[in-house]
């Protein structure tokens, strides 16, 4: 409890500190949100984000391959016909489901690849908060192990 | 015919879930995850930082690499990769990429071979002379491959090398042919190229060096020859030896007028 | 040879960094009013999940917080846990022009950070 406590300040001091020397506007420090990446379940993970309930939806696309070859590097692609205010990507199996969150300005396009670990075969969910309302598509990525390293 | 069913059976098997996953080829599969990976290649971050490396002065005798010669000339890069290994007369030997850069490293710098050498893979030197590999290779990209046995020791290597892929050894017999020289064949699911082919080499010499993701390493062809001889349970062998650049000969103008694609990015 | 990604990258220039890390990657092009970002880290991204070659635990240390800023206004926001890849990859796109200003920061959690700036092209 002790040690969270200092890495909190920790974290208040550079941002304090970069703000101080003008590298970036007080507003714009936002907290990096410990509590749900730390989240074990999806469940829990939703709560935290503030998930209460996500459709899936036609507006929402989630583009991932069916089969990795190696789930140290698997790329996910999420995109929405709806303007997006944030975009999180979980994967069920692993030991903290939360992979990513993106927070997007009125300027941001409502798009994102990047890419995300997976310990194991797994659900992997996108979720698109888009006016105010969050939409969700799933998908079954296969991670396999090869033999050599070819 | 009953093999092919033995190897569904076999796939059905390992796999264990959805069983018309298992019955497509693992190569089809993989096709769309590769894909998604072939553009922002993590090797670019290696080539960036040999590029820096290659023009700035450094070691002892404080001088850049911008001299070196690779084949065409001093400081020709373009497609120079795609041309070796070759003969060269200032050494009177036949080099690969990595030994050459040793002799440029050695002769324009001042730097140590045998600390190259000695230096564990990954680390210190050998990450260095592995990031200038990347930056070298790039500039060989879409090249056609065009390596050389005119000269009578490069014709030797090329004849040492295929020697050596086909010489059975260590505990379990095995040489480079066991697992690389038919068509069709992979260990789970890696598929194994036929590096006596064509198209198997040049699929294979032209796609490294490469970032792997599996341990986020970008590793050189002497680097992935050292792993092959490990997993053959023979002796390591010297890094930059006679024995590493002749198999490379051997497998590169295996691959001649295939195209240079490296750096690749590998499982 | 060269596919023209060298040029199209825009001039990188690194503008300040606690520690000796290396310069992003960063594309940034435009198109019809939409700038697409790609950004390419160096980076290990370690879980704290992973054991070292002496079979030790190597302790977590990843980038939690990457941004993208433009004439004073944040256009990208993007919180990594420790699931994201070794070497981070990540595209995004805003509305923007040829000859924006972007600076990309990240910020690990080991408290290091580096700033790169980039010109659209």
């Amino acid at each position: 409890m002790d040690h969270q406590r200092r890495e909190v300040m920790r974290f208040a001091t550079v941002f304090g500190l970069m703000a101080s020397i003008g590298l970036i506007a007080p507003a714009q420090a936002e907290e990096w949100s410990r509590a749900a990446f730390a989240e074990k379940s999806l469940d829990e993970v939703f709560r935290v984000i503030g998930v209460n309930g996500a459709d899936t939806s036609s507006a929402l696309t989630f583009t991932a391959p069916e089969i990795a070859e190696n789930g140290a590097v698997v790329p996910v692609m999420v995109s929405s016909s709806l303007r997006a205010e944030q975009i999180a990507i979980l994967v069920e199996k692993n030991p903290n489901p939360l992979a990513a969150q993106f927070f997007f300005t009125a300027r941001t396009e409502p798009f994102v690849a990047a890419r995300i670990k997976m310990a194991e075969t797994s659900r992997v969910y996108a979720l698109v908060k888009a006016e105010g309302k969050w939409m969700m598509a799933v998908k079954e990525i296969k991670v396999t192990l090869g033999g050599c390293g070819g | 015919m009953t093999a092919s069913i033995l190897r569904l059976s076999l796939g059905l098997l390992l796999c264990g879930s959805a069983v018309w996953v298992c019955a497509q080829s693992s190569t089809e599969d993989v096709t769309q995850y590769r894909d998604m990976l072939v553009d922002s290649n993590p090797a670019e971050l290696y080539m960036a930082a040999g590029e820096e490396k290659w023009k700035t002065p450094h070691g002892p005798k404080q001088t850049s690499l911008e001299h070196c010669d690779l084949g065409l000339g001093n400081g020709k890069l373009e497609g120079a990769a795609a041309q070796l290994p070759r003969y060269f007369k200032d050494t009177d030997r036949v080099q690969d990429l990595e030994s050459r850069l040793m002799t440029c490293l050695s002769q324009l710098q001042g730097m140590s071979e045998q600390s190259l050498i000695d230096a564990p893979f990954g680390e210190g030197p050998k990450k260095e002379l592995d990031e200038i590999v990347a930056y070298v290779v790039s500039r060989s990209k879409g090249a056609m491959i065009q390596v050389s046995t005119q000269h009578p020791k490069a014709q030797a290597f090329y004849a040492m090398g295929k020697k050596a892929f086909y010489t059975q050894a260590g505990p379990y017999d095995f040489s480079c042919a066991s697992c690389h020289s038919q068509d069709a064949k992979r260990i789970r699911l890696q598929e194994l190229p036929n590096l006596t082919s064509p198209a198997g080499a040049a699929k294979a010499w032209g796609s490294w060096p490469a970032y792997r993701v599996s341990n986020g390493q970008f590793w050189t062809m002497q680097h992935r020859l050292n792993d092959c001889l490990r997993q053959q349970r023979w002796p390591y062998p010297v890094y930059g030896s006679d024995l590493t650049i002749a198999l490379s000969m051997f497998m590169a103008v295996n691959a001649n007028g295939g195209l240079y694609q490296a750096p690749g990015l590998k499982r | 040879m060269d596919d023209g990604s060298e040029r199209n990258q825009g001039h990188v220039r690194r503008l300040w960094g606690l520690r000796m890390s290396n310069p992003m990657r960063i594309r940034a092009q435009e198109n019809q009013g939409i700038v697409d970002v790609k950004i390419l880290i160096r980076h290990d991204m370690e879980s704290g999940l992973r054991k070292g070659e002496d079979g030790v635990l190597v302790p977590a240390w990843y980038i939690h917080t990457l941004k993208v800023e433009t004439q004073g206004a944040e256009v990208f926001n993007a919180q990594f846990g420790p699931a994201v890849s070794r070497d981070p990859f990540v595209n995004f796109r805003y509305q923007g022009a040829k000859g924006d200003k972007l600076f990309v920061t990240w910020m690990d959690t080991k408290n290091d950070s580096r700033r790169d700036e980039v010109i659209v092209s």
